[in-house]
């Protein structure tokens, strides 16, 4: 198990190859990608340049695009050979997340449906 | 491509030379095991950041009559946190380059500033919630604000997490130089950083951007 | 400041004689083991080969015994509610007041679900996931054995509760407001929050190890459909499990911090909601009866296939099958609670579900039945718990899809018809499977096999005690008995549940069977040695070792061309081209981290319960300065020299298939 020359049935994968030769330019651009998109979540949110009820969903779709740019730029999630593990890996969280989110949010909402309808005379019944 | 079509012992140099798929290399080296474990202890470091967010949306109007989003959530605040936990995501890729150029004195600097960033969006984030306890908007007083408070706040936990695994690398650089295991260790320190900045996004977004308006 | 917190003498219940005298057992039980390891001077060998061993062998071994130990407490509460329902019936009161029955029905499903079926379930797979894949050990040694002291920490706090303070009366899904500070006030539910928090932690970090280990670590040519369906159950198991203990670690979260800090989730007031509790309880309850019960679907599929000397049936769609579960298990949870208002819509969606996920263990039901058509089919003691499975999970399963329809479960729910379908399907589905996978590998782990008389006496009384016991369930609970009472009134009902606790006796009668078993097994083992490693003329490559392996299971590892990767070599009988190439191993250090960590989690664990502050953070402090030592330590792996491994191979002869 160890990385030495010990193992002769241990298969010798290539050096994990450096991020490229230019992976400063990588992160940067990541940097600016990322900054761009938070300065314009802010902005969609604070002002009307959106328009109202759309604005949760064009939230949504701006962090989305930051936490792709995370993950590609920050993180090298790419979509090669070496990395499929790593994408299915992603894909079954983002599963869950929905799952769990969605799915509460769905219950939740549907309990909170079925629940009697909150009147100032129901409160003074309670005593 | 079959790596072996009859059973016999195969001398390693075939081994490098045949290239096998992924899947039928035998073990894969310490690195990527090291990385893929991490990776799969963050994704299930974000399912509990999901339940957490669950159980906000769902009391996020919760209110108790007390003050909602709107009336607490200080927009340059959190633009300030934002920026500066992104910037420590940025230099903590600056510290990533320096970890695989070997350039210590580069990791350090990358390293003492990250630390910085962070500790300065703690900074911001402990005085927005002292400020909001001062005015009576404590996480005891209504469903949405403790969920609010555990949100954010366990967000915060795991960044001072990060903060004190951040001084323990550096004095391991210090100690024991940049050997493999130290490095594997920096990795991990690199993606959990990124990954609290990720978790950041879906934080400032569904907490504090929709929460502007009622 | 009270040092002490709320901790004082009036923790220890000495007014209670049923509680004085099991702890009292208890401590005698402790202090003999501890007393006899001392008497051998074994305490050196234990600490260095055992409670600091990384190997996953060693660490497997450990968390079996842990499970079968603490199946024994956990039957024991079993017992005690069979007894008591069985007298209480109208003008008797029992010999249990209702505040420790509630007590003893907590325990009995907390203990059982993480204390026994998870241990022993996680035992298993850590024993084999590396052997059948072909590799030294899994892929986070030193964690491996952090998640077994965690999960042994939470078992010390269960345990502890019975003596100082007291366990929750909550039941064990603990649902608010009735486990909230205003209902529960004692330290019983922060006992059996802290317990499941810290050993949460250690199954967590042990689904991350082997997802890891599994899709990462195999031997060379083993590529994931060339893996024993075993493995596949476990990856699917664990993905589960890194899928769903986070939600249970949010959830346990949030209550705690509703009784200790004055927070809201699911308070009945300033807008808390319990149902939410209920809700997200259910997003990890639900999938974990999959993680217990796909690996036992692995251990059926192992033994069929052995003993049929067949190949096992419909590799893809077992395959197909197991991943098809993991994914549905993810959309059924709401079933769970089909009478807590939800619409038609909810319910209607959920049902559907909950119906479909019959389908895919109904084709592993017809693979395994296939696999034995047309085999010499040997009936060993595996083979028996197989088939005993076989005819009862199915019968339980129906019940299940039964209540899979809202309409019925209306009728049913949380009556004794619920808890006749649960164990009707965890009993034959877990825990048959690991009394099969125990028999079936004992002899790989400890040199010899089990006397196959008393198994088959321990398996009879198991599955005619087990008919006996909870069939009578299903008639209560259509009669109208709800589950979790200590007193009832209807005289209708009590002829049912005393043949119940007749069942209760039966069982009992097989566990002493299985404890005879061993005895006598240890004692002629001799008798029984597995000198050739391979007793069952088995398919998958733990066979191929001796028994038991070596700390580094191959000393090259396998090259593997196809499914059933030991059989091929059989079937070829070819003997190795050339000497095998010897290099020496390097294999990771012992560490005294796991145990270390885990002891200051019990240290903290019990402070917070009893609010003993500073403790509570003496006891992270300490955690945290292990950890320290452990990542600053020098040396990190051990080798193993070339003439070891040599003399290993030459002593045992039959061991070495490559």
């Amino acid at each position: 198990m160890s990385e030495t020359q010990h193992d002769a049935a241990l298969y010798k994968a290539p050096v994990i190859a450096q991020e490229g030769p230019s992976s400063w330019l990588v992160y940067t651009t990541g940097l600016v990608l990322a900054l761009i998109l938070t300065a314009t979540s802010f902005w969609v949110a604070n002002t009307a340049v959106l328009w109202e009820p759309g604005i949760p969903l064009g939230l949504a779709v701006l962090a989305i695009a930051q936490m792709g740019v995370h993950l590609v730029f920050f993180l090298h999630i790419t979509t090669g050979p070496d990395n499929t593990n790593n994408v299915l890996a992603l894909a079954f969280g983002v599963l869950i997340v929905f799952l769990v989110v969605a799915g509460s949010l769905w219950i939740m909402a549907d309990l909170n449906g079925s629940m009697m309808p909150l009147q100032p005379m129901n409160l003074r019944m309670q005593h | 491509m079959n790596i072996a079509a009859e059973i016999r012992d195969v001398a390693p140099e075939t081994l490098t030379e045949v290239r096998p798929t992924a899947t039928e290399a035998g073990p894969a080296p310490k690195r990527v095991v090291v990385g893929y474990g991490f990776w799969i202890f963050l994704l299930s470091d974000i399912v509990m950041f999901a339940a957490l967010f669950a159980a906000y949306a769902v009391l996020v109007r919760a209110t108790a009559g007390g003050p909602a989003g709107p009336q607490l959530f200080n927009q340059v605040s959190v633009a300030i946190e934002t920026a500066c936990l992104l910037a420590s995501s940025y230099t903590c890729g600056l510290m990533s380059l320096a970890v695989n150029s070997r350039r210590r004195g580069a990791f350090y600097l990358a390293a003492v500033i990250t630390f910085v960033l962070g500790a300065a969006f703690l900074a911001f984030e402990i005085r927005e919630f002292a400020d909001m306890i001062a005015r009576g908007a404590t996480p005891q007083s209504s469903a949405f604000l403790s969920a609010f408070f555990t949100l954010v706040g366990c967000h915060g936990l795991h960044v001072t997490g990060g903060l004190v695994w951040l001084l323990v690398m550096m004095a391991q650089v210090a100690v024991k130089g940049l050997r493999p295991v130290v490095e594997r260790r920096l990795l991990c320190f690199s993606l959990f950083w990124h990954a609290l900045d990720i978790v950041w996004v879906a934080l400032f977004t569904v907490v504090y951007l929709m929460g502007v308006r009622p | 400041m009270n040092l002490l917190g709320k901790l004082d003498w009036s923790a220890i219940p000495f007014d209670q004689p049923i509680i004085m005298g099991a702890s009292a057992f208890m401590g005698l039980l402790i202090v003999s083991v501890l007393g006899w390891i001392t008497l051998k001077r074994a305490w050196p060998y234990l600490w260095n080969e055992w409670l600091t061993s990384v190997d996953h062998k060693r660490i497997g071994v450990m968390y079996i015994i842990l499970g079968l130990v603490m199946l024994l407490r956990g039957f024991s509460d079993a017992i005690m509610m069979r007894a008591q329902q069985a007298v209480a019936a109208g003008a008797a009161a029992g010999y249990l007041p209702p505040e420790h029955f509630d007590q003893i029905f907590s325990a009995h499903g907390t203990i059982m679900i993480f204390f026994v079926a998870m241990p022993l379930v996680i035992g298993l797979m850590n024993y084999l996931l590396p052997l059948q894949l072909g590799v030294r050990d899994v892929a986070f040694p030193t964690l491996n054995s952090v998640s077994f002291w965690l999960t042994a920490s939470g078992v010390l706090l269960t345990n502890v509760s019975l003596v100082v303070g007291e366990f929750s009366k909550a039941g064990w899904v603990a649902y608010p407001p009735l486990s909230e500070l205003q209902f529960s006030p004692g330290v019983g539910v922060d006992y059996y929050l802290w317990s499941l928090q810290i050993s949460g932690i250690g199954t967590l970090l042990t689904g991350i190890n082997f997802v890891t280990t599994i899709l990462k670590m195999r031997a060379p040519g083993m590529s994931l459909m060339r893996m024993p369906v075993f493995c596949w159950t476990a990856l699917a198991s664990n993905l589960l499990i890194v899928a769903t203990f986070p939600v249970l670690t949010a959830t346990f979260a949030m209550l705690l911090l509703d009784r200790y800090l004055g927070f809201h989730f699911f308070s009945v007031d300033a807008g808390g909601n319990p149902m939410m509790y209920v809700n997200l309880f259910w997003v990890w309850g639900h999938p974990e009866v999959y993680i217990l019960v796909l690996p036992a679907f692995g251990i059926y599929s192992e033994v069929s296939a052995t003993f049929s000397g067949k190949p096992l049936f419909g590799y893809r769609s077992m395959v197909a099958a197991t991943m098809a579960i993991c994914v549905l298990s993810l959309l059924v949870w709401l079933h769970h609670f089909f009478t807590m208002g939800a619409s038609a819509n909810v319910n209607g969606f959920f049902g559907v579900m909950t119906m479909v996920i019959a389908v895919p263990t109904g084709v592993k039901i017809f693979n395994w039945l296939f696999t034995m058509y047309g085999g010499r089919v040997r009936f060993t003691v595996p083979v028996l718990w197989t088939i005993g499975f076989m005819v009862t999970f199915v019968l339980g399963g129906l019940t299940g899809v039964l209540m899979a329809v809202p309409p019925v479960d209306w009728q049913v729910h949380n009556s004794l018809f619920l808890i006749a379908h649960f164990h009707h399907v965890i009993i034959p589905g877990v825990v048959f499977a690991v009394f099969a996978g125990v028999t079936y590998w004992f002899p790989k782990a400890f040199g010899f096999t089990l006397d196959e008389r008393w198994g088959r006496r321990a398996f009879w009384c198991w599955f005619i005690g087990f008919h006996v016991a909870f069939m009578p369930l299903y008639v209560l609970g259509l009669l109208g008995m709800t589950r979790r009472m200590q007193h009832y009134d209807n005289l209708a009902w009590q002829p049912w549940l005393l043949v119940a606790a007749a069942g209760a006796a039966i069982i009992l009668a097989g566990v002493l069977c299985q404890a005879v078993q061993l005895i006598v097994s240890i004692r002629t083992r001799e008798q029984r040695r597995d000198l050739t490693g391979d007793p069952w003329n088995g398919r998958t490559l733990e066979w191929s070792t001796a028994s038991p392996p070596p700390a580094w299971n191959f000393a090259v590892l396998p090259q593997v061309a196809g499914k059933d990767a030991f059989w091929q070599r059989k079937l070829r009988a070819e003997p190795p081209a050339q000497k095998p190439e010897y290099r020496p191993i390097d294999l990771p250090k012992n560490s005294p981290v796991g145990f270390v960590t885990a002891f200051f989690a019990v240290v903290s664990g019990f402070s917070l319960i009893w609010h003993i502050w500073w403790l509570a953070g003496v006891g992270v402090l300490g955690a945290f300065v292990a950890t320290l030592f452990f990542a600053f330590r020098d040396k990190d792996e051990i080798e193993i020299p070339t003439e070891q491994l040599v003399r290993f191979d030459r002593a045992h002869p039959a061991g070495v298939a490559l």
